[in-house]
């Protein structure tokens, strides 16, 4: 008899695993587990390369500090800017049919497609034009500070959107629909009803943009350059030290990143909840 | 009375075309018909939740063709509940008397009635996902009735129900028309359901009404 699930903590449980199943998922822990062990491998690298001293001095260094003070402001000011965008397109993509739609999605996702390079090398070719030049005459942007916000946000709002529309069309039309037979208008049932229930995928989006945000470099080194002081952010961090060739100065900065990202995708997780773990997931015990 | 004169409504590639219905003041009228014939969209029609291509909508002698659902006077209770996550059931059954700016006291005082009569006052601070299947549907129909309609639209509000459930919110809807009187439209592919509880029952095919 096929055993009955049982549900614990809202996740159903089966078991005993029988042969058949053992064997299958076995060869999925296989398959997937090399993977994992390549990135618990290199991380443990970095950390056996590294020494609490290293980490210290680095944490010391002016230059750091500068770059951690700027990389926390400009993540910060990027995942903002990312949610005010990403909120309305996410919302109008996941929910109106228009002409070009198809043609705007694709549009939305060339920041995930194409190389980050690509992107520096668009805003930097973009910043050249006369109007921009112009603006730039009063307000600076190319290899200054905003420029490093503005590189960052090309990238990372796309994923906010991304999250975003899908977070959005998986809360039923049908509320809104009744919260506007209940006499809200459209736009008090966006308030009402359809951002409060998008409040974990929103909270995804911010983390995902600000993780992102955090790890980019491709269009930053092109569009802002890596000058000390100036428009040095973690990444740029890194790759200056490699430059000179203080690699442990470069790893002990690394790994404070990849402490900050796997905070972040913790985040991720407390807050996506059992949508990101999937619905009907089984508990292997 | 519900009056639908020559409609025409679109829903993707179906349209429901020319369709005229008299719905008479506080009867329980079904509507049924197989999945794909038109329902939903007669009833999101008559909600003004899609755009009337041609004809005319009128409610209790008034046209409301032009108005937006919330001025029409219609609680809507769809098949699923469509009850908002983040609200508990006490959040639902004040929520439109807070959109329509009733003060507190005469909130606080509909929201016990509602919870009394469908027997929801130990569930007044849970949030949907603590509720069963009735008790999510009672919700949806106290929310949907507290503001006072004159008309009630229910989309298959009993098909995700277990049987013995069904039979208990049978019994709540027979309860609210009698209590209320309230103009009734009811879309189900339940005929026993359907004899229960309405006054004539509609059989909707291929965009046409027959009786």
């Amino acid at each position: 008899m096929t055993p009955e699930p049982q549900v614990s903590e809202g996740i159903p449980t089966v078991r005993p695993i029988q042969g058949s199943d053992r064997r299958f998922l076995s060869a999925l822990v296989v398959l997937g587990g090399g993977y994992v062990v390549l990135l618990l491998a290199m991380v443990a690298a970095d950390l056996f390369y590294t020494t609490p001293g290293h980490l210290w001095r680095a944490l010391g260094s002016e230059e750091i500090r500068y770059a951690i003070r700027l990389s926390l402001l400009s993540c910060t000011l990027t995942t903002l800017l990312s949610l005010w965008v990403a909120v309305p397109i996410g919302y109008l993509m996941a929910r109106f049919e228009f002409p070009g739609r198809s043609l705007l999605d694709a549009l939305l996702d060339i920041p995930i497609v194409l190389p980050p390079l690509v992107i520096g090398l668009s805003l930097l070719i973009l910043f050249q034009t006369a109007p921009l030049r112009r603006l730039e005459a009063v307000f600076p942007v190319t290899y200054a500070v905003p420029s490093v916000i503005l590189a960052q946000f090309m990238v990372a709002c796309a994923f906010a959107v991304r999250t975003l529309r899908n977070t959005f069309a998986q809360i039923p039309p049908r509320q809104e629909q009744v919260a506007m037979t209940l006499g809200c208008s459209r736009s008090q049932a966006f308030w009402r009803v359809v951002l409060p229930s998008a409040r974990p995928g929103i909270l995804t989006a911010a983390t995902l943009a600000w993780a992102r945000a955090l790890g980019e470099f491709g269009p930053i080194l092109v569009f802002s350059g890596a000058t000390r002081m100036k428009t040095e952010v973690l990444p740029t961090t890194v790759f200056l030290e490699l430059s000179v060739g203080r690699l442990e100065a470069a790893v002990a900065v690394s790994l404070l990143m990849m402490g900050s990202a796997v905070l972040a995708l913790l985040l991720v997780r407390t807050w996506g909840g059992s949508g990101l773990r999937g619905r009907g997931a089984f508990r292997l015990e | 009375m519900i009056s639908l004169r020559n409609i025409t409504v679109q829903a993707g590639g179906f349209r429901l075309h020319d369709l005229s219905l008299e719905i008479p003041a506080g009867s329980h009228t079904a509507l049924m018909g197989r999945t794909g014939s038109g329902k939903t969209t007669l009833l999101e029609g008559l909600c003004g939740l899609r755009p009337v291509l041609s004809g005319s909508v009128w409610i209790g002698g008034r046209e409301v063709t032009a108005l937006p659902p919330g001025e029409r006077g219609i609680g809507l209770v769809p098949q699923d509940g469509a009850l908002f996550d983040h609200l508990t059931v006490r959040q639902h059954l004040v929520f439109a008397l807070e959109v329509r700016g009733w003060s507190e006291d005469r909130q606080a005082s509909r929201c016990q009635e509602l919870a009394d009569w469908l027997h929801l006052t130990p569930l007044l601070d849970r949030l949907p996902a603590g509720l069963s299947g009735g008790e999510r549907q009672r919700v949806a129909l106290g929310r949907a009735l507290a503001f006072h309609p004159p008309i009630l639209c229910l989309d298959e509000p009993l098909s995700a129900l277990d049987e013995e459930t069904r039979a208990e919110m049978v019994g709540v809807l027979s309860g609210i028309r009698t209590r209320t009187g309230i103009t009734t439209l009811h879309i189900t592919h339940n005929r026993s359901e359907a004899e229960r509880l309405a006054d004539r029952i509609l059989l909707l095919r291929d965009g046409r009404l027959e009786s």
